[in-house]
């Protein structure tokens, strides 16, 4: 009777611990769960400041007007155009 | 000590008795005190250990985007720093003041009136919505009683090409004009709150539970096409300057998905920077002003004329050589004639013409054709503010208003509704049901005329961009293009003006195949002519090419450059 107390003691002592330590765990994997988040909501703000700036180099007006001054582009008129019909199942 | 000395001591019974019952009691209490905490306070209890290390989290939503159908960026919400400071803790110090203002900006009177101003209250803006670097200087300053947190500013990258269909937010991220406005509740999102437990460092330990679930905005993708927007309006943009006009406008729609490409507005505005905004320059004129469409109209006429088989194209119409009296008014013709068959009605533009057709029609007919191509309401589009214009009920017709009524004049059309209408002869009939946000496929029409009869108006609207016609201007080489020429005299306080004009022209193309329809107008030309075949149509020729290429549509005529007339007699038209 006495030998079988000592035994559930032991084990209770031992489940306490591990209760204590899966505790201690799950706050440490949050943690590290709650600063990805962080840092994935950081990544979205840069990727959003990202395609701003983006958006703003890849203005049509400012890529028309660096083709014609600095590359001396222009679009083709008509006489230079060729349409191409593609045959059937052709990918575009 | 000796054991001799040991004598039985006896105590009395009582005092051991009575020590029992002290500890017994005491034990009571105790156990009493702890049933009480546990058993009946125990919530009250909780509550307050909670309080000490859980705390409840804001968590902000932020705005969607707004992108274009390719999914370019239109307006996308960045996080800013607002300063703000507690006027009674601000530092006294007048070096560490004088730093604050030279890093926010600000003169140092005008960042003193605006502590000043807060005097009595805890807190104060100094500036809001400061880029996160000027944030992290002032943090570097660390001055006493200034403080900032966290905020969204809303940025345009396209700026004013499509500023007033995206519209704009307020300085709280809320929309204030346009789709921001229209679609605030998706775009917007809900922000959320969570109760956390926080340790000695402030990390957050533990997630006790939401709160109130948050939600992110949504994205919103619209039917614009970036390219094809920034190209209408750098042609509307060099019209408007060129001819110096009060305004201009241009939407283009794809005829097949009903989807809004572009929708253009000259004078514009930069949504970023608002100061100094004149409500001229926010008017969206392609939904929200309605005008007297003039004899961009003609074709509607002409339609109804053919679908009732009272015409064909090559009947012939009695022009009475440029005049019709009717009830002491007296309609008249820029290019007289005695009779015009019905494709020169449209060629040359003729009033007379037109009224003679509509004269030959029921009243009713006519009032039921602008209802069904969607005059007189306003396009189901969800846009704010989108107008209905003006179709009287046909009963209150006299005569003569329904002659004027068929070149345009006494009905009043937005320039979107007028784009709308003219799908029904791009589509063989149907009417287009319209949309700002992207969709997909080819959307399913309302029959309005049969196949015939809208074919045979696109004919006739061919015709009437060619040579010696009033819109040769609007033609594209490469594509057949057909349209109408539209020169109206401005309403002013209930009369007709004289010298000011509404220069507008519709049309579409590829003939072929319609693809899209333009329809373009320029308000009070004052500079370089006024007819919409010299204003207009240039503007519509231009954003048909680039649109038409933009998209990748075969050709359909020989690809020769075209010589363009300049302003000759031709061109004139009077409505």
């Amino acid at each position: 009777m006495a030998k079988l107390s000592l035994v559930l003691l032991a084990v209770l002592v031992l489940a306490a611990l591990a209760t204590v330590r899966a505790q201690h765990q799950a706050r440490k994997f949050f943690t590290a769960y709650e600063r990805a988040q962080t840092l994935g909501h950081e990544l979205d703000v840069e990727y959003g400041r990202l395609q701003l700036e983006a958006s703003t180099w890849a203005l049509h007006a400012r890529i028309e007007r660096i083709a014609a001054e600095s590359l001396g582009m222009r679009a083709p008129d008509a006489r230079h155009v060729r349409s191409i019909v593609l045959p059937a199942g052709a990918r575009q | 000590m000796s054991l001799a000395t040991v004598a039985v001591i006896r105590l009395p019974v009582w005092r051991a008795r009575f020590v029992l019952t002290l500890l017994v009691a005491a034990f009571l209490m105790l156990i009493a005190r702890s049933v009480y905490l546990q058993a009946m306070r125990t919530e009250f209890l909780q509550e307050k250990g909670e309080a000490r290390y859980a705390r409840v989290l804001e968590v902000p939503a932020t705005r969607g985007r707004i992108l274009d159908r390719k999914g370019e960026a239109l307006a996308v919400s960045t996080p800013v720093k607002s300063i703000w400071a507690m006027p009674d803790a601000v530092s006294p110090e007048p070096a560490a003041r004088a730093a604050l203002a030279r890093v926010l900006g600000m003169a140092p009177a005008d960042l003193e009136r605006r502590i000043a101003g807060g005097e009595g209250r805890d807190f104060v803006y100094l500036k809001r919505q400061v880029p996160p670097e000027e944030a992290e200087r002032v943090a570097a300053l660390g001055v006493p009683g200034v403080f900032q947190h966290k905020e969204f500013r809303r940025y345009y990258p396209g700026g004013e090409i499509a500023a007033h269909l995206v519209g704009f937010t307020g300085v709280d991220d809320v929309g204030q004009e346009g789709l921001e406005l229209a679609y605030q509740d998706s775009l917007g999102g809900k922000p959320g709150s969570r109760r956390v437990i926080k340790d000695r460092l402030g990390r957050v330990v533990e997630d006790i539970g939401s709160v109130r679930a948050g939600q992110d905005g949504r994205d919103l993708i619209l039917a614009i096409d970036a390219k094809i927007q920034s190209i209408a309006y750098g042609a509307l943009k060099s019209a408007v300057e060129r001819h110096r006009a009060r305004a201009g406008a241009v939407v283009v729609i794809d005829v097949l998905s009903g989807e809004v490409l572009a929708l253009a507005n000259a004078p514009s505005f930069n949504p970023n920077n608002r100061e100094r905004l004149s409500a001229g320059q926010m008017r969206n004129r392609v939904l929200t002003d309605t005008f007297e469409p003039g004899s961009t109209m003609k074709p509607f006429t002409v339609a109804l004329a053919l679908e009732n088989g009272k015409v064909r194209a090559d009947s012939r119409v009695d022009t009475g050589n440029g005049r019709l009296t009717i009830a002491n008014f007296t309609i008249q013709d820029t290019h007289p004639a005695a009779s015009m068959t019905v494709t020169e009605v449209l060629q040359k533009s003729s009033n007379v013409g037109a009224a003679r057709l509509a004269l030959g029609l029921p009243a009713e007919a006519m009032w039921d054709l602008y209802r069904r191509v969607g005059l007189g309401e306003a396009p189901e589009l969800g846009f704010p503010g989108a107008a209905a214009g003006r179709v009287r009920h046909y009963r209150s017709w006299r005569p003569i208003e329904q002659a004027t009524m068929s070149y345009g004049h006494g009905i009043s059309v937005s320039l979107m509704q007028l784009a709308r209408a003219y799908t029904v002869f791009a589509r063989d009939g149907e009417l287009v049901p319209l949309t700002l946000t992207r969709a997909s496929g080819r959307v399913h029409g309302e029959k309005v005329f049969s196949a015939e009869t809208a074919r045979a108006v696109r004919a006739m609207l061919e015709a009437a961009v060619q040579t010696g016609a009033t819109g040769p201007r609007a033609r594209a080489p490469g594509w057949r293009v057909a349209g109408k020429t539209g020169t109206a005299h401005k309403v002013i306080d209930g009369r007709y003006a004289a010298d000011r004009y509404l220069s507008s022209f519709v049309g579409f193309a590829p003939v072929s195949a319609p693809r899209l329809v333009i329809a373009t107008m320029i308000d009070e030309p004052t500079a370089g002519g006024y007819y919409g075949g010299l204003v207009a149509a240039p503007v519509f020729s231009q954003v048909m090419q680039g649109a038409l290429r933009l998209l990748g549509v075969p050709l359909d005529a020989p690809p020769v450059p075209i010589e363009l007339p300049g302003e000759n007699d031709d061109m004139r038209e009077s409505t």
